[in-house]
């Protein structure tokens, strides 16, 4: 498995919205090259005619009834926001990606 | 005198039930023994007043949304939370008359084997300080063998539940997938995560099971119990299989205490009736570590995509663009493990990866889950160490996270398989608990709670610390 590079490791904490410390860039690096050479053992096995799991159980999609039905209060649901502006959430002007 | 470090669920019920003690006896009770010994052990985030009513305290992890009530899941990143609403199974606890005592300290996000990731400082280990309680449960676990609890609430997404109740000396059940509903609790790795009982005794973590279990509207993942719980009685295990999986005892990660101490309750299981027969799962213990640390990754890395500052939680003030804000906000209000999943689960999905980790490790799983299917077409239940070792001292394995992920090589396989697990204390190796883990098919509870109780009864185990005994 190759190493991860300088530049993947960005893209990717770029990718996941992480602004890492210059600090947390070195360690970051070592250690996620560790865990993807122990994890890397999955390649190992032949699973070509393996189907994939993404959930444990045979279920099949459930349909609920299309209600309306009460749901949480504006107040409630702004009640921990970290700022707002009467009835919204409030953000920062756009950065571009 | 209430004792708590011995009062179960059940005797506290009937104490309740028969006025021997109040509601607000009983609470106060554990809020001494929380103020007590809480101070040096650390397991709770959060403790509650008394809200009145006659029913039985609980405490709850710190990941379960509890309105009202402070929920961290253990990060800055939601200091100050506050949820609106309860998790479906704060709910059902509530109209049990359940009281919540308090919420109980987690590795962040649930993501830790130790409690030692936690934002808020680590949880100690009851039997001996020096030592973690396991992860990332490990305030359910600590709350509850100090007699700061008489049971709790844990989840479990590779071994949260069972490991810390290994090193704990408590019996906690991993539930089947399905069938306890998620709806409020702070997700991690959603085709994984349950929410489990950790108790004193196993007709305790049945009867907890109870009332949590069952399908609900608001978490469609969840399916009705095919049957109800039934409390374990006094029962021998004749005509029961017991598999014993080569892999999983024979592991050179395994001490010699633990192993031994497992064996012992093997034996006995013959003893009490019991057939008991090797068998072998080839890939689960190799394969399902690696498996296991691909995906958790990969759906927590989009699970924690709704932690950006803007609708609840911790805000950089750093200032910036909205842009900036989000990855200031992340990187400071992260602590270093969950950085680490997001960006191994990130690399996971991305483009290019995709094929060769996060689509070949559902592959493996797909495996694992055979390979169990098959083993249960013989046997009942398997057992095994729940982990391979005895609990281990505060800073041995936090500088090198593979070494902290094998602490659940031995839990991980069987919840990658959806199957349901209970630890039952079984011994102690160096003066430290030494837990037994119990594996069965899908909704095979009820055969757990019998097989558990069983042993509980025939090893004659006592869980209370002795430097806390008194």
């Amino acid at each position: 498995m190759a190493n991860i590079s300088r530049e993947q490791l960005l893209h990717v904490a770029r990718l996941a919205r992480l602004e890492l410390r210059e600090d947390e860039v070195e360690r970051l690096g070592s250690q996620l090259n560790d865990i993807l050479a122990a994890v890397g053992k999955v390649s190992e096995l032949d699973l070509s005619g393996v189907p994939p799991t993404s959930h444990p159980l045979d279920v099949v999609n459930v349909w609920g009834a299309d209600e309306p039905r009460p749901c949480l209060p504006v107040e409630e649901a702004l009640a921990n926001a970290p700022e707002r502006e009467g009835n919204f959430f409030k953000v920062p002007p756009g950065g571009s990606s | 005198m209430i004792d708590t470090l011995r009062l179960s669920a059940e005797e506290a019920a009937r104490l309740l039930r028969e006025r021997e003690v109040s509601g607000a006896e009983l609470f106060a009770a554990y809020r001494k023994a929380i103020d007590e010994r809480d101070p040096e052990l650390h397991a709770y985030l959060h403790v509650c007043e008394d809200g009145g009513g006659e029913g039985i305290p609980i405490a709850i992890k710190d990941v379960i949304g509890t309105r009202g009530i402070p929920t961290t899941a253990g990060s800055r990143i939601l200091e100050g939370y506050v949820p609106v609403y309860d998790a479906t199974v704060i709910a059902r606890c509530k109209a049990h008359g359940l009281k919540i005592l308090g919420k109980t300290n987690t590795d962040e996000f649930a993501m830790g084997s130790s409690t030692e990731n936690s934002a808020y400082g680590p949880t100690r280990n009851p039997w001996d300080p020096e030592r973690v309680p396991g992860g990332s449960g490990g305030g359910s676990a600590a709350a509850v063998a100090a007699g700061m609890a008489p049971w709790a609430l844990g989840s479990d997404t590779g071994g949260s539940i069972k490991q810390p109740a290994a090193l704990c000396a408590n019996v906690g059940l991993r539930p089947t997938y399905g069938t306890v509903s998620r709806y409020g609790a702070i997700a991690f790795a959603s085709s994984l995560d349950q929410i489990g009982p950790v108790a004193r005794n196993v007709r305790d973590c049945a009867y907890l099971y109870s009332i949590i279990a069952g399908r609900d509207p608001c978490d469609s993942t969840t399916v009705e119990l095919p049957a109800p719980v039934a409390l374990p009685e006094r029962d021998g295990l004749k005509g029961l299989r017991v598999g014993v999986p080569r892999e999983f005892n024979e592991h050179e990660a395994i001490e010699p205490g633990v192993r031994d101490a497992v064996q012992r309750a093997i034996e006995l299981c013959r003893g009490l009736g019991a057939e008991v027969g090797d068998c072998s799962l080839p890939h689960s213990v190799d394969y399902g570590m690696p498996c296991y640390y691909l995906i958790a990754p990969a759906e927590a890395s989009s699970n924690l995509a709704r932690y950006d500052g803007v609708r609840y939680g911790y805000r950089s003030g750093r200032g910036g663009d909205r842009l900036e804000m989000y990855e200031r906000t992340r990187d400071e209000g992260f602590g270093d493990e969950p950085k680490r999943r997001i960006m191994v689960g990130t690399y996971a999905l991305s483009a290019g990866y995709y094929d060769a980790f996060y689509g070949q490790a559902q592959k493996v799983r797909s495996l694992l889950a055979r390979e169990h299917a098959e083993v249960f077409e013989r046997f009942d239940v398997l057992v095994s160490p729940t982990s391979p070792t005895v609990a281990f001292k505060l800073g041995a394995r936090t500088e090198n996270p593979v070494a902290m992920y094998l602490s659940d090589l031995l839990t991980i396989p069987s919840c990658l398989a959806g199957l349901p697990g209970l630890n039952v204390p079984c011994g102690l190796s160096e003066g430290l608990p030494v837990g037994l883990q119990l594996i069965g098919p899908q909704f095979s509870e009820n055969t757990l709670f019998r097989v558990g109780h069983a042993l509980e009864l025939a090893l004659g185990f006592d869980p209370v610390p002795p430097r806390l005994a008194g």
